[in-house]
């Protein structure tokens, strides 16, 4: 195995001030974003050719600050953000976080739509972080939100640099330029099939591309809820949702549907097997991942684990398995 | 005198595009028998093999989960509005 790559101190970029005459001491909070471990997943899948990338171990603890922190980059460098500018977008919940401690951290004030549904501990989070919230209708799901950030953004333009992480290109290419590449390095370009989630597509998108790049053999798979209704947190049903301007649904070689309890079915597993307490869209990707594995038992297989289970420790499923 | 039962949008397709459904009173259980009776694409999406509510289905009487109250032998009365609020999606 390669080893897990660290979180070097990354000087490019640091304050003039910070430096001492040489190299700035210490990190910044977005140093830390990327470069995650890549998990091999021994017990589920002895055979050993099923690998996870650990998203939690962000300082964010989720994918999502990948796309965040290059969504503001760019917008700080295009003169989009800055000058008391608040960065307004639709999450349901881990980019929201993103934006909210990176928005802190460089003094950018941070407004989020979101579903009322969201778990009482994710609001919390946000505003510990000192982010602005709009909750909308909880049955419109991801899409109410999505229509009130556009409506708060058509108007009041000077107020907000709307995001829009769902077309903004920056959230795939920060897959494109870190994810992939982390993959290809720690497989050592041994990768055959990766699969992921879709939640904006944005971690599929860039990932793919970079790996079918390096090769294009390659196979990516994505994975779907199996229904417009369900409970996979983070996860979009294409179909049946505002389809991700990002997305293209010609890039995937497969597309597997996973129902909302086999995904948590595997959650719980990858807690009690592994040791691994995730998210429930870690438990999707698990379940498509654990079976292109199976089948191509001596190719490499990598998914992504988008986060951790902490946030979703209240959901009734976890009651409902350890009540029985 | 019925009940009225809000139908989120991921779930209109199974009930010819409706909003809302209207039902006769009783208890959850025997509301969402009815609802079934007559719309049977909603059993699957609603409930799971052991014919619970899925656990991410959480069902409002008035606005509040009847987790909290009795489950689904909470009695709706005529004028009581039930709500289907389905998890979050999407990034």
């Amino acid at each position: 195995m390669p080893s897990v790559p660290s979180k070097a101190p990354v000087p490019s970029g640091a304050p003039q001030a910070a430096r001492a005459g040489s190299a700035p001491l210490g990190q910044t909070l977005t140093d830390l974003i990327g470069r995650t471990p890549l998990l091999r997943l021994e017990r589920i899948r002895p055979a050993g050719n099923l690998f996870a990338k650990a998203e939690w171990y962000n300082p964010g603890q989720s994918a999502k600050d990948r796309a965040a922190w290059r969504i503001v980059r760019e917008a700080e460098r295009a003169g989009k953000l800055g000058h008391g500018k608040t960065l307004l977008d639709a999450t349901s919940g881990n980019t929201g976080i993103a934006y909210a401690m990176i928005g802190a951290a460089r003094g950018i004030p941070v407004c989020l739509c979101m579903p009322g549904s969201v778990t009482p501990s994710r609001i919390k989070i946000l505003r510990a972080y000192g982010a602005e919230l709009v909750l909308t209708d909880p049955a419109q799901f991801s899409d109410g939100a999505i229509l009130r950030a556009r409506e708060l953004a058509a108007a009041d333009p000077e107020r907000y640099f709307y995001a829009d992480q769902y077309s903004n290109e920056s959230n795939w290419k920060a897959h494109f330029e870190t994810t992939g590449p982390e993959i290809w390095a720690q497989t050592e370009g041994r990768v055959r099939h990766f699969v992921a989630t879709l939640g904006t597509s944005g971690t599929f998108m860039g990932t793919t591309r970079f790996l079918k790049q390096k090769d294009p053999a390659v196979r990516c798979i994505e994975v779907q809820p199996d229904a417009a209704f369900h409970g996979l947190e983070g996860m979009k049903h294409m179909e049946s949702s505002i389809v991700p301007s990002i997305y293209d649904a010609h890039l995937a070689d497969g597309r597997a549907k996973v129902r909302t309890e086999a995904a948590y079915r595997r959650v719980v597993q990858l807690a009690q097997e592994e040791g691994l307490l995730v998210g429930i869209s870690s438990g999707a990707a698990l379940d498509v991942a654990l079976r292109v594995a199976q089948e191509h038992p001596s190719e490499v297989v990598v998914t992504v684990f988008p986060d951790n289970g902490l946030k979703y420790l209240n959901e009734q499923f976890w009651d409902d398995t350890l009540n029985k | 005198m019925s009940v009225v039962v809000e139908i989120p949008s991921a779930l209109q397709r199974f009930v010819d595009q409706q909003k809302q459904v209207e039902v006769q009173e009783g208890t959850v259980k025997e509301v969402f028998a009815k609802l079934i009776g007559r719309h049977a694409g909603l059993k699957e999406q609603l409930f799971d093999e052991q014919g619970r509510i899925r656990s991410f289905v959480n069902i409002y009487l008035n606005d509040e989960d009847i987790r909290h109250r009795k489950n689904l032998d909470t009695v709706v009365k005529a004028g009581d509005v039930i709500h289907i609020v389905p998890s979050i999606a999407g990034g």
